[in-house]
C-alpha cells in the first residue's frame, strides 16, 4: 500500500480500531459500576447534599407569615416599622393559629431572641379575639416587646429563606442588630470549643491506636502463619461483635468497685497513686475522658492495626537482612528501612481512625462525664431532642468542612492519593 | 446478550431503591417508655388486649418531641399511639403533631379522669412523682429533705440526675429557698434560671447523668451513686421486683402524667382509639398498679388498687405534704430555649 498508515485487515487504520475498543471496555466498565454509582449517589451524596442545604436554607417563617415577610422586605430597620407591618403581621398570625403553625413561628424566633416563643403564643392568642385594628395597638398590648425595634429586626432576618443564621451559631457567633457579626453570650458558647475537644480527642485516640496497633501488626506480619492466623482471630473477634455491647462491657469493667477498680486496689496501684497525690481514694474510672479515649482505642484498634499489617505483609524480609548485612544495628535498619516502607498503611490506618472518631457519640455518652460530649452527641441532641434541623445541620456542615480541611492538609504532607499500597 | 443483562440488572437495583417503607399492615405500633414502666403497661394492657385478639408492636423512645414531629411532617408514621408525658404533650399538640381526642368516641367520662384537661390531645393514664432515692445498705442515716441532694458535705458521693432542665432547674430552686408557689414564677425571669444554674453548679462535678429511665435505678444498684432522682415507680420496682434496699425521699417531688396520645394521620387511627379506651378501663388501671407504683389516672380505678401498693403511689397524702405539680404550660412555652441553655451548661 502507498500510504504508511497501519491498518487492520479490513482496512480501518489500527489506531481508529484500537479507540474503538478502548471505548467498548470503558463502556461496558462504566455500566458495571453504574448501579453502585446511582447507590452512593441516592444514598449518601444527596442526603449529605440536603443536609447541607438545610444549614443555610430555612424557608420555615416565610412560608409562615408571608406578608409580614414581604413587607418587612422594603422596610429600613431603623425605626418601628409602620401599621401596614402590624396589620398584615395580625392577619398572618391568625392564619397561622387556625393552621397550628404558631408554634413553629414563635420557636424560629425564640432561636435569637429567647421568650420569643411564649410571647408569639400568647399574642397570637389574644389577636384571636381582636376583629378590627388599629393593629401597632393592638399587637403591642399584646406583648410590649413588638415595641422594640430589635425584635422586628430578628423577624425581618428571619423571614428570609436563606440565612446565614444556623451557620454562625454553630461557631458561636451571631449577628448583632446592624448587622455585623459578633460573639455569642459567654454561657451559650459552646460549639468551637466542641469541636476543638472533637478533634483533640479522635487525634488522642488515633495517636494511642497506633503506638498499641504497630507493634501487634508487626508481629502479626512477620510470626510463621499458624501462630499469626491465631493471633489474628484475637484482633478479628472484637472486631466482629457490636459496638454497644462493646462500650457496655467497659461500662462493667470500669464502674466504681468494678473489676478495673478493684484491679487496681489489689496490685497497689491505689495506694501508690494515693501517696503520689494523683487522686484520693478510691480510682474513680467510669463517666471520665480517660474512659472515653480506653473505650474508643479499644474499638479503633483494628481500623488502624488491619491496614499497617496488609503494608507491612508486602515487605519482603530480605531488606531488613540486607541493611543489616552492610552493618547497621537492628534498631537503626528497622527506622531507616522497615518504617518509611510501612508509611503509606501507617497514613491509610491512622487517617480511617481519625475520621471514624470524629462521629462517636454513643461511648462518650455511655462511659464519659458531661464534659465528653463530642461534635455527634450535639447533632443528635440538635436532631431529636431539640427539633433543630437548621442547628443540627450547620453542625454537620462544620464538621464536614473541618474533617476535609483536615484531610487537605494531611494529603499535601503525606501525599496519600499519590501512594501504592503495596 | 451480556450488555442487556448488565442493564436490566442495573434498572431492577434502582427500582428497589424507590420502594416505599411498608408496615406489617395491622399491628397498632404503641411507644413507650421502657424498661419497668413498659413491663407494667405489658402486663396491664398489652397482653390482655392481644389476647383479646388484636395485634400490637411495642417501641420505645425517650421523649424526643422532635421525633414525633419529624414523622407527622414527613407523613411516615411509624408510631400510631405514643405514651407521652404532659410537657411533650402540650407542645406536640401545638405544633399540630397530635390527634385531637374525641372523648365521646372514646366512651369514657372525662370528668373521671384526673388531668383530663392538661391537653386536648391526650388521655391522661398515670400520675408519677420524679422522687429521689438511696441505698439503705450503703448508707445508715440517708437523706430526708430536697437541701440533702446539694449537701455534699453532710451526704459526699455522687448523685444520679436526669439529663433534662426539668425538674433539675425546679429542685435547685426550691434548695435555694424558693416556695414551691413561687418557683415557675421565679424560673420564668433570667436571674431565676441564673440562680438555678448557680445552684447546680455546686455540685455539677459530682453528677452522672442519665438518660433513659432503667439506667437510674442501675446506677444506684452499681454504688456508682450515692443517691440518684428518678421515677417513683422505677425505683420502687427495683425495691419490690429486685428486692433492693432501695429508699425513696418523697420530699418536693414533681408531679407529672402520662398521657396517651394519638400521632396526627395515623391510617390506624380507630385501632388507636380502640387501644386507649381498653387502657383506660378501670380494671386494667388497677392491674397496672399491681406491676408499678404509679397512680393511676381514672378515679374509678383507685378503689380496686391494693391496699399494701397504697403508701408507695406518688398520690399517697404522706407523699403529697410538699410535692409541686410540673408546670407544664411553663415547660412548654419555655422549654426549647431552657434546654438548649442546659446542652450548654453540660458541655462545659
Amino acid at each position: 500500500m502507498a500510504d504508511d498508515v497501519v491498518r487492520t485487515a479490513d482496512g480501518i487504520p489500527l489506531k481508529t480500531k484500537l479507540r474503538q475498543a478502548e471505548r467498548r471496555e470503558l463502556r461496558r466498565a462504566l455500566l458495571l459500576i453504574a448501579p453502585l454509582f446511582l447507590f452512593i449517589v441516592m444514598s449518601f451524596l444527596i442526603p449529605i447534599l440536603v443536609m447541607l442545604k438545610n444549614a443555610f436554607y430555612d424557608p420555615d417563617l416565610g412560608n409562615n407569615l408571608p406578608q409580614t415577610t414581604e413587607l418587612l422586605r422594603q422596610w429600613d430597620g431603623k425605626t418601628l416599622p409602620g401599621e401596614d407591618v402590624f396589620a398584615a403581621f395580625a392577619a398572618d398570625l391568625k392564619v397561622a393559629s387556625k393552621a397550628k403553625t404558631v408554634a413553629r413561628v414563635g420557636k424560629r424566633l425564640n432561636y435569637e431572641i429567647p421568650t420569643l416563643k411564649s410571647k408569639v403564643t400568647v399574642t397570637a392568642r389574644k389577636l384571636d379575639k381582636v376583629e378590627t385594628g388599629p393593629w401597632m395597638e393592638a399587637v403591642t398590648n399584646a406583648d410590649p416587646i413588638w415595641n422594640d425595634v430589635s425584635t422586628w429586626v430578628v423577624v425581618k432576618r428571619a423571614g428570609s429563606a436563606v440565612t446565614p443564621f444556623y451557620l454562625l451559631s454553630a461557631l458561636d457567633l451571631k449577628q448583632a442588630d446592624d448587622g455585623s457579626i459578633e460573639r455569642t453570650p459567654v454561657e451559650r458558647r459552646i460549639y468551637v470549643q466542641v469541636l476543638g475537644r472533637t478533634l483533640g480527642i479522635s487525634l488522642l485516640v488515633t495517636l494511642c491506636t497506633l503506638v498499641l496497633g504497630y507493634p501487634v501488626a508487626f508481629m502479626l506480619a512477620t510470626l510463621p502463619q499458624r501462630t499469626a492466623s491465631i493471633l489474628m482471630i484475637f484482633v478479628l473477634l472484637p472486631f466482629w461483635t457490636s459496638l454497644l455491647v462493646r462500650t457496655t462491657a467497659w461500662t462493667i469493667l470500669l464502674q466504681d468497685g468494678g473489676v478495673m477498680a478493684q484491679f487496681l486496689n489489689i496490685s497497689g496501684l491505689t495506694w501508690i497513686a494515693n501517696k503520689l497525690g494523683i487522686i484520693s481514694g478510691e480510682p474513680h474510672l467510669f463517666k471520665t475522658r480517660f474512659a472515653t479515649v480506653l473505650a474508643m482505642t479499644h474499638i479503633q484498634l483494628p481500623f488502624t492495626l488491619l491496614p499497617i499489617y496488609s503494608v507491612m505483609k508486602t515487605i519482603s524480609p530480605t531488606y531488613m537482612r540486607a541493611a543489616k548485612s552492610l552493618g547497621a544495628t537492628p534498631f537503626h535498619a528497622l527506622r531507616t528501612v522497615y518504617v518509611p516502607q510501612t508509611m503509606s498503611g501507617v497514613a491509610a490506618g491512622c487517617l480511617l481512625t481519625f475520621i471514624l472518631s470524629l462521629g462517636y457519640f454513643i461511648t462518650p455518652a455511655l462511659v464519659g462525664g458531661g464534659s465528653d460530649n463530642m461534635i455527634a452527641g450535639f447533632i443528635d441532641t440538635a436532631m431529636n431532642s431539640e427539633g433543630n434541623w437548621g442547628k443540627s445541620s450547620a453542625l454537620g456542615f462544620v464538621l464536614l468542612t473541618a474533617t476535609l480541611t483536615l484531610y487537605y492538609i494531611y494529603n499535601r504532607l503525606i501525599g496519600i492519593d499519590k501512594m501504592k499500597l503495596g | 446478550m451480556k450488555k442487556l443483562s448488565v442493564l436490566f440488572g442495573a434498572a431492577l437495583l434502582a427500582g428497589t431503591a424507590f420502594a416505599p417503607t411498608a408496615r406489617a399492615g395491622d399491628e397498632l405500633t404503641i411507644t413507650s417508655w421502657g424498661g419497668a414502666y413498659s413491663e407494667s403497661q405489658r402486663k396491664a394492657y398489652y397482653e390482655p388486649y392481644v389476647a383479646a385478639g388484636n395485634k400490637i408492636t411495642e417501641a420505645e423512645y425517650n421523649g424526643e418531641v422532635a421525633k414525633i414531629k419529624a414523622m407527622v411532617e414527613a407523613k411516615a408514621i411509624t408510631w400510631d399511639v405514643i405514651d407521652v408525658d404532659s410537657p411533650t404533650a402540650l407542645q406536640a399538640c401545638a405544633d399540630g403533631a397530635l390527634e385531637v381526642i374525641d372523648w365521646a368516641k372514646l366512651g369514657l367520662d372525662k370528668a373521671k379522669f384526673i388531668g383530663s384537661d392538661v391537653s386536648e390531645c391526650a388521655v391522661p393514664s398515670i400520675v408519677f412523682g420524679t422522687v429521689f432515692g438511696y441505698d439503705t445498705s450503703k448508707m445508715a442515716t440517708g437523706p430526708t429533705s430536697i437541701n440533702d441532694l446539694f449537701d455534699l458535705a453532710k451526704f459526699p458521693g455522687k448523685r444520679g440526675l436526669q439529663k433534662n432542665p426539668t425538674v433539675n432547674l425546679e429542685w435547685a430552686l426550691i434548695a435555694d429557698g424558693v416556695a414551691n408557689a413561687d418557683v415557675y414564677k421565679v424560673l420564668a425571669t433570667p436571674e431565676g434560671v441564673d440562680r438555678a444554674f448557680k445552684k447546680l453548679d455546686t455540685i455539677k462535678s459530682d453528677i452522672v447523668w442519665w438518660e433513659a429511665g432503667a439506667q437510674a435505678p442501675q446506677l444506684l444498684a452499681d454504688g456508682q451513686v450515692a443517691m440518684t432522682s428518678a421515677w417513683n415507680g422505677r425505683l420502687q420496682a427495683a425495691i419490690d421486683k429486685d428486692k433492693k434496699p432501695f429508699k425513696i425521699v418523697w420530699d418536693h417531688q414533681g408531679l407529672d402524667w402520662d398521657l396517651w396520645s394519638i400521632t396526627k394521620g395515623t391510617p390506624k387511627i380507630e385501632e388507636a382509639y380502640r387501644f386507649i379506651a381498653f387502657a383506660s378501663g378501670a380494671a386494667p388501671q388497677a392491674e397496672q398498679t399491681k406491676h408499678i407504683a404509679y397512680g393511676p389516672a381514672n378515679s374509678d380505678a383507685i378503689p380496686n388498687v391494693d391496699p399494701s401498693t397504697l403508701p408507695n403511689l406518688p398520690t399517697a397524702p404522706d407523699n403529697m405534704k410538699t410535692a409541686f405539680n410540673i408546670d407544664t404550660q411553663f415547660w412548654a412555652d419555655h422549654g426549647d430555649e431552657l434546654k438548649e441553655r442546659f446542652n450548654a451548661w453540660l458541655a462545659k
